[in-house]
């Protein structure tokens, strides 16, 4: 695939003995959503957070638009179009919703060694930020500091954190991870929106939202790769329902 | 944003309009002591406020930030005795040496967080008051007297009280105006973000410590213009001005009167200077009263005293 937005190639990363990533390849390709789905400690926090940054493989390649960014640090990335949201939500807690919006913006406003103005009379970044909440339904409650925020609404400022820097491509860990259904249904309504836009890739334990979303899916087990294709294919594979699905089919059958 | 009649705002009104009548009341009472009080407590307010721009704003907890106090202090001293009187010279080399030193003690402190940060800083707070005890052409332990004042080629005569106070007040003034308009800027935001979640910020775009260490340069500078001004009201430095112990005066000022608010640290420096004076006039053993003082208010009133008069605005 000539045109892959991301490929990450023969990723390794060991935590003392443990192999969290074995040997992982991928391509993501621009324009789908590439969900990555598989048990509890399969590893794919530890892959989002290498290819954010956050953390860095012990051997293997990952490039993001034909450019090998293994070595970038996080802040690097982010200027290249890579955006993450967190599994477990990380915002200035004691900021404003708006705030932690028009912050993003500013990232990507060139530097941030103005010492003078007033950035919260900005316009540009104000309206920037008004925009990425309105995308996610939260301009409403753009004043309100973000610890007074609900875990739903936190969620979904996550989400607008992550537009707000113009991203390529956007990382979402577990976007649904303690959503209630309304709310669950809501992001993925959103999300169903989003894709249009900007290439996803997606980290869920949700299987209804990940096969109503996914164009193609990825299965993870101890940090390596089982099976990879459309939805159609990975619901068929005997691998994978002997892995993981088994059990939570009957879940989402009776959930 | 609208200026509200919440009581932090009119302390701050009060307090500020205080200290600028306050030596109009020493005319009148003929007191001149209070004047010559005062003048410290305004110098300490400014090292204070600007000890609050990385602890309360940026998070930088640093245990060594009376440094700058001596720095300051020497590059006055030392030019004097070597025969450069100019304040147009010393102010600016007190400013530009504080700089280079927040640098070096920056570039390496910041690459930790937490505990390691206090003690790398106090470290090197440390090693700037050896150093100082040992240069024995300047008074060594002793300390360096200075016999003239820095001198302002007549525009300002800072051996007049009045004058002098006036300066000092100035000078935290407009300190505090610019930490003001600092923390409000992008860089502020930035600076402010990354106290609040490091990680999250580095997500989205910011490289940390480079904004950190300009935060901690700038901090650095305003406490060693505050150096300088505390070595002419004193016309004595000495190695003693960076000890420890002042640079943990010096944080509990800006947790007594409030992290993280802009006037907090000038009412901290206040009340703690003043509460000093008056206890140690009552007792030998006033540290055995202040100490729990300062106990109750930072386990009951966690924002200091500005944080029991009400939350702030945010716009």
């Amino acid at each position: 695939m000539a045109d892959a937005l991301l490929r990450v190639e023969n990723l390794v990363r060991r935590f003392g003995g443990i192999l969290a990533t074995d040997n992982l390849s991928l391509d993501v390709i621009s324009g789908e959503l590439h969900a990555i789905i598989g048990p509890n400690g399969a590893g794919k926090t530890t892959l989002i957070s290498q290819l954010t940054g956050q953390l860095l493989p012990n051997s293997g390649t990952v490039h993001f638009a034909g450019q090998d960014i293994t070595h970038l640090p996080a802040f690097r990335r982010s200027a290249l179009g890579l955006a993450r949201s967190f599994q477990i939500t990380s915002l200035l807690s004691d900021f404003t919703a708006l705030d932690n919006v028009a912050l993003a913006a500013q990232a990507h406003d060139g530097h941030s060694f103005r010492f003078w103005g007033n950035a919260r009379k900005e316009s540009r970044l104000r309206d920037a930020a008004h925009a990425a909440l309105s995308r996610v339904g939260l301009d409403h409650r753009a004043d309100v500091v973000v610890s007074e925020l609900s875990h739903g609404e936190q969620r979904e400022l996550e989400l607008a954190v992550a537009l707000a820097t113009k991203p390529q491509l956007l990382l979402l860990d577990e976007p649904m991870a303690g959503l209630g259904v309304t709310e669950s249904a809501r992001m993925v309504k959103l999300l169903q929106e989003l894709r249009k836009e900007v290439t996803i890739v997606l980290v869920e334990h949700d299987m209804q939202a990940v096969f109503a979303l996914a164009d193609r899916i990825t299965v993870l087990v101890y940090g390596r790769v089982i099976a990879s294709g459309v939805p159609s294919a990975i619901r068929s594979n005997e691998e994978v329902k002997r892995a993981y699905l088994g059990d939570q089919h009957v879940v989402v059958a009776h959930g | 944003m609208s200026v509200s009649f919440n009581a932090r705002n009119v302390v701050t009104a009060l307090v500020a309009a205080g200290l600028l009548l306050l030596p109009l009341y020493s005319q009148l009472t003929g007191n001149i002591f209070v004047l010559t009080l005062f003048t410290r407590i305004v110098i300490f307010a400014l090292a204070a406020a600007s000890l609050n721009l990385i602890m309360g704003y940026g998070g930088m907890m640093s245990f060594g930030h009376a440094a700058y106090l001596g720095i300051g202090g020497y590059a006055v001293g030392i030019l004097a005795h070597e025969g450069i009187g100019s304040g147009f010279i010393q102010w600016p080399v007190a400013i530009l040496a504080s700089a280079l030193f927040a640098l070096a003690v920056g570039s390496l402190s910041l690459r930790t967080r937490g505990v390691y940060f206090i003690m790398i800083t106090l470290a090197f707070a440390q090693m700037a008051y050896y150093v100082a005890s040992g240069l024995a052409r300047y008074g060594g332990d002793d300390g360096l007297t200075i016999y003239k004042r820095s001198d302002f080629d007549g525009l300002i005569n800072l051996s007049g009280r009045v004058q002098f106070y006036y300066l000092c007040l100035a000078c935290l003034f407009g300190g505090v105006y610019l930490i003001w308009r600092i923390v409000n800027s992008r860089f502020g935001m930035v600076v402010q973000g990354l106290r609040s979640n490091e990680a999250r910020m580095q997500a989205i775009g910011f490289p940390a410590n480079r904004y950190r260490l300009v935060c901690f340069v700038i901090s650095g500078m305003m406490c060693g213009l505050a150096g300088a001004l505390l070595a002419n009201n004193t016309d004595f430095v000495s190695p003693a001005s960076m000890y420890w112990t002042r640079s943990g005066d010096l944080m509990v000022m800006v947790i007594l009167g409030g992290m993280g608010s802009l006037f907090g640290p000038v009412i901290g420096a206040i009340a703690y200077l003043l509460l000093e004076e008056s206890l140690s006039q009552i007792t030998e053993y006033w540290a055995m009263i202040l100490g729990p003082m300062l106990l109750l208010i930072v386990l009951f009133g966690r924002g200091g005293i500005m944080g029991m008069l009400g939350r702030p605005r945010r716009g």
